[in-house]
């Protein structure tokens, strides 16, 4: 097909610049400078998709984001993209497009049956079919889920690249038509840093699609020079192909930037997509408006076009969207696209005017060139499947309720449609400003601006280009002002855009009457709602505004109801006989246009880069030496070390067993550490922990336990005391940002008068525990200290050399042996970790992973905060009474732990679990159930918090919070898990060495 | 998104502070105090649509908590003060609704 529809002169494409591609497997040509839906009409392709609920075959409806129908799949493999609007495409070599939503193919589809069958299932028929029973829900989800849905969506991974800049400007310009462009001139001459935006290719906006002059040029050049003169200005950055999608407190804007979209594949650099995040001091909107269709039969034919959007096509792109034309208005504008069209070689046929006597310049002009009018009538009916072949018009009567006489048929294959103008309000919205409602453009329009902004041109109603530009240049340079940017007013701009420019003279229509029952008039094109679709909601009581956007779904396609939304509260408004602003609005929200998911992650993604992965100094070694890791917080832990051959459940065995018989060691640097100095600091840490510090010696340490103010358990650890005023808080891993907020918190909201300094030296000290019965023997060989226990009793500290590094023991334990551990500087740790296991060769040194260290301290019954507790356990409910000082004064959680409720005997309480079978090993998280075969719900009396297999008890243990649990050891429980029920026998929760003889000895 | 002005740093982005929710909350004497005062100095807090005193902690700046007074209707803020410092007077209509 050579591009029939293609006029051989005007508009801003590149003739001499041909572009290949390809539509549903059909070569194509385009030019330079085409969009696809150019592109698509110049090559006389109408039919373009099929719609979402009755596969109705449909075509280009408009020339920008308001889109409905010509939805595209993108692409191919890992780069396609489905639901891209054919009319914000930008045509390059190469490029694949196909249609959605329609199997086999859009000219042939099976599930136009829904649209014979559309009776049976109107407005609300999801809800009401598939309401009951519930559980058939299952059943019905996945044929309903298969049915709906428009594209495709990549199977791959996105091979694209992305990133984001955070910028501020003092005066942010989003839309670049004329009142953008004067509003960025006039505020970029005052020196203010602006940013003016743009979705487009090129700058211009609606002088693109006409022949409006500006100061003697056409009004595109002009447009150029503008960008031009404004480049030269060193503060100002424009940005094109940029759509400014949300508008947030605080003057925060988000746009996104397509770098690379309108190039080949192979010819793109960088990133695909760029997010811009901008804090603008001042804000103006020049965001334009957006054409209404009307509500009449069938006017969803592919051939019904925006008036507006077809005056684009025609100047802008040379391209015909069809030969003959009928006109359907409402109001003037209309005329000038007729006027425009008829220039570039499209027949008007009429132009049908539901007004009786319209009278303007523009009316008159048509008038003058022959083009009859057809006033005070409307299209009753529109004819053609896959193109619009005839149309139908009938009178108007009186009142506009009915149409009335003959009906008159007229021959055509385009309908030029326009109900007046929506000002693309959804910005200004967003920013939380109020609208109104204009009766006189039957739209609404910003009233009260809730933010730093000003509203310039059409986006305020002001349609003309003079309003435009007088509107722009006043709102720059008022913006800059405030920014802090003194400088004159320019004088605004001479122009021509002809007689009758802005002028509409509308007589609002909303549902067009055509005499017949059973047609369709469609309201929302993408998500196939009909007038009659409001009348049923209406019927049903889904009168409020929000309730009916549900029901009908009018304005939740991808499109969000950029041409649909005020044609459907003015038709629920006339159905409740009150007027449009009683129905009001729906709340606008992020984004304006859809925006990618790539483009909001940047380069955040993937394991390394969507969050920091913290890594300790022997991290290189552990990988080398079969470490299988875990997460825990940001960190990398090794969970075991697996052997060639071994499974985890054996490398876990064999390292408990290490610990228990030899010695084991641990890379314990993830703990949380902080450095306490202050004359203070004991203060501090006596009133944070629940116990008594008062009495720690310097070179002694200390296990301690937080609360909350409400005496829950939140945090524990070893605090040592380092000097005179100096401490080490260690904290869990995961709890250490906490635990310094925490403190932080108290000295500055709470105890000014306490002067104490906390800083956070967890990554600067790394750790290893020593754990086993050869630890002290391993560890004398590599340290001059002397670790008898006379010398070194346990819970002390001192400074040492080990392996010729300087360093802290520490004579500690979590794992309930006799045990050690070192602190060095954390780039020494790697040398120290490796002297250890070339020294501990001997006694068969073996380095444990996490799930060691938690099965050796289940053994002992020592809790890890978070996971025995969860912020509603005491340390009475951990059966840790002996930790909670009788004698201090106040502490965090002190007067908590005496309130009623803390103190109630029926509380959860840890205990331990021993299962009836040794070898079952009750998964973290089951249920703890006093008639596990009752009926659902099941009743619930506490949880597994711990469970493992102990090799050292030769069976399985567990702990679990259990209502009551303390006052019921030698109890039998259920566990009822997926498959079956598992008894366990409630015990104490500690299942070795209970007397603690090795950890002391 | 926020943009909140640190008394020590000058306007930073949001996401760099952490909001302490409702400040002045009067810790009561734990010893002379009831359950009742106790249970309400615990859990209670305002909610209000409008006029919001409350407490910032600037945790990825200067690690310090200050005070603001804010709409929770509209986010303007209205006062950034001390955290020592008593709550200053605003114009409750000022804070109203959006």
């Amino acid at each position: 097909m050579t591009q029939a529809f293609r006029n051989s002169d005007g508009g801003r494409i590149d003739r001499g610049k041909r572009v290949s591609f390809t539509f549903d497997g059909q070569n194509l040509e385009g030019f330079a400078g085409d969009t696809l839906a150019s592109a698509l009409l110049a090559n006389g392709v109408r039919l373009v998709g099929r719609s979402f609920k009755y596969h109705r075959p449909r075509g280009i409806v408009g020339s920008g984001p308001e889109e409905p129908n010509a939805l595209i799949q993108l692409g191919v493999g890992a780069h396609t993209e489905p639901n891209t609007r054919a009319t914000q495409i930008a045509l390059f070599d190469g490029l694949v497009s196909e249609s959605q939503n329609a199997w086999p193919g859009v000219g042939f589809d099976v599930g136009a049956i829904n649209n014979m069958v559309s009776k049976a299932i109107p407005s609300g028929f999801y809800y009401k079919t598939f309401m009951w029973p519930a559980a058939a829900w299952m059943f019905y989800e996945k044929f309903i889920r298969s049915a709906a849905g428009l594209g495709k969506a990549p199977t791959e991974p996105d091979p694209e690249t992305y990133e984001k800049r955070s910028v501020w400007c003092d005066v942010l310009v989003v839309g670049g038509g004329p009142a953008g462009l004067a509003a960025a001139l006039a505020a970029g001459a005052t020196g203010a840093r602006v940013i003016l935006a743009d979705e487009q290719s090129e700058f211009g906006g609606s002088l693109l699609a006409s022949r409006d002059r500006i100061e003697g040029r056409d009004g595109a050049d002009w447009a150029g020079d503008v960008i031009d003169d404004l480049a030269g200005m060193p503060e100002v950055r424009v940005l094109s192909r940029t759509t400014v999608v949300s508008y947030h407190d605080h003057n925060y804007l988000v746009a996104v930037e397509r770098v690379n979209d309108h190039l080949p594949l192979g010819k793109r650099h960088g990133p695909r997509q760029r997010l811009w995040k901008v804090r603008a001091r001042q804000v103006v909107l020049a965001t334009g408006a957006i054409e209404r269709p009307l509500v009449f039969a069938e006017n969803d034919r592919p051939g019904v076009m925006l008036a507006g959007a077809v005056r684009t096509y025609v100047n802008r792109y040379g391209a015909r969207p069809g030969n003959r034309a009928v006109v359907f208005t409402n109001n003037d504008s209309a005329y000038r696209a007729a006027i425009d069209a008829s220039d570039g070689g499209i027949a008007i046929a009429a132009i049908v005017d539901c007004r009786a006597q319209p009278e303007g310049a523009l009316v008159r002009l048509a008038r003058e060139r022959g083009i009859e009018i057809v006033a005070g009538s409307v299209i009753t009916g529109v004819r053609g499947t896959k193109q619009v072949s005839e149309v139908e018009v009938a009178t108007l009567t009186q009142d506009g309720s009915d149409v009335a006489g003959a009906r008159r048929s007229i021959d055509c294959d385009l309908v030029m449609m326009s109900g007046g103008w929506n000002p693309t309000v959804h910005l200004y919205s967003q920013s939380g400003g109020k609208l109104a409602w204009n009766a006189d453009l039957a739209t609404f329009v910003p009233a009260t601006a809730a933010q730093k902004s000003r509203e310039a041109g059409a986006v305020n109603g002001s349609f003309s280009l003079m309003a435009a530009l007088a509107e722009g240049s006043r709102a720059g340079s008022a913006a800059a002002r405030d920014a802090g940017f003194e400088g004159e007013e320019p004088a605004v701009p001479a122009c021509d855009a002809g007689p009758g420019d802005g002028v509409l003279a509308l007589q609002a229509l909303w549902d067009v009457p055509c005499g017949r029952k059973g047609a369709k008039r469609f309201l929302d094109f993408q998500n196939d709602v009909t007038a009659s679709d409001v009348a049923l909601a209406h019927r049903e009581n889904y009168s409020s505004v929000e309730h009916f956007k549900r029901y009908t779904t009018t304005g939740m396609g991808t499109d969000q109801g950029k041409t649909s939304n005020v044609n459907g509260l003015a038709i629920m408004a006339g159905l409740r006989g009150v007027d449009v602003p009683e129905v009001g609005h729906t709340t606008f929200r992020p984004f304006y246009t859809a925006v990618t998911v790539g483009a909001l992650a940047g380069i955040n993604s993937g394991p390394e880069l969507l969050d920091p992965v913290r890594k300790t100094p022997m991290h290189h070694w552990h990988e080398q030496h079969g470490a299988h890791f875990e997460d825990v917080g940001q960190w990398k832990r090794p969970y075991c070390y697996l052997r060639p051959g071994e499974t985890v459940k054996q490398a876990v065995d064999r390292e408990v067993l290490a610990a228990r018989t030899s010695v084991a060691i641990l890379d314990a640097s993830t703990l949380g550490k902080i450095d306490i100095q202050g004359p203070d600091a004991l203060e501090l840490i006596n009133r944070v922990y629940t116990n008594n510090f008062a009495t720690l010696k310097v070179g002694a340490c200390r296990y301690g336990l937080m609360c909350k103010d409400d005496g829950m358990v939140f945090d524990d650890g070893v605090t040592a005391r380092i000097g005179e005023n100096r401490y080490l808080m260690s904290t869990t891993t995961g709890g250490a940002p906490n635990v310094l907020n925490w403190l932080e918190e108290w000295l500055q909201c709470e105890w000014r008068d306490l002067e104490a300094y906390c800083t956070s030296v967890t990554t600067h000290w790394a750790a290893i525990a020593i754990a086993g019965p050869n630890s002290r023997r391993l560890l004398a060989e590599l340290t001059a200290t002397d670790l008898s226990n006379e010398a070194f009793p346990f819970m002390t500290w001192q400074d040492g050399e080990i392996a010729g590094i300087p360093g802290r023991i520490f004579r500690i334990s979590f794992s309930g042996e006799t045990g050690f551990e070192v602190q060095v500087p954390a780039s020494y740790a790697l040398a120290l970790w490796r002297a250890l296991m070339t020294a501990g060769e001997k006694y068969s040194i073996t380095p444990y992973g996490t799930e060691a260290m938690h099965v050796l301290r289940a053994e002992k019954g020592f809790i890890i905060a978070g996971q025995d507790t969860d912020g509603t356990t005491t340390p009475y409910d951990l059966g840790m009474d002996w930790i909670v000082s009788k004698k201090k004064g106040d502490f965090l959680g002190k007067r908590g732990l005496e309130r009623p409720d803390t103190l109630r005997d029926d509380r959860k309480q840890l205990v331990g679990l021993l299962t009836e079978d040794p070898n079952e090993v009750i998964p973290e998280g089951a249920h703890v159930s006093p008639s596990p075969h009752s009926n659902k719900p099941v009743p619930m009396e506490g949880w597994v918090t711990s469970s493992y297999y102990s090799p050292n008890c030769g069976r399985s243990i567990a702990m679990a919070l259990l209502r009551g649990g303390a006052g019921r050891i030698g109890e039998t429980v259920a566990i009822p898990l997926e498959h079956k029920v598992v008894r366990a026998k409630i015990t104490r929760p500690v299942f070795f060495d209970e007397e603690g003889e090795r950890l002391r000895g | 998104m926020l943009l909140i002005e640190c008394p020590h740093c000058g306007p930073r982005e949001q996401t760099e502070f952490t909001c302490g929710g409702e400040g002045h909350i009067v810790r009561p004497d734990p010893a002379t105090a009831t359950d009742a005062e106790w249970g309400h100095y615990l859990f209670m807090r305002k909610n209000p649509k409008g006029l919001h005193y409350e407490r910032w902690f600037h945790a990825h700046g200067c690690r310090q908590w200050f005070h603001a007074a804010r709409s929770t209707v509209t986010h303007e803020i209205f006062a950034i003060y001390g955290i020592d410092e008593p709550p200053p007077a605003i114009d409750a209509n000022k804070a109203g609704s959006r």
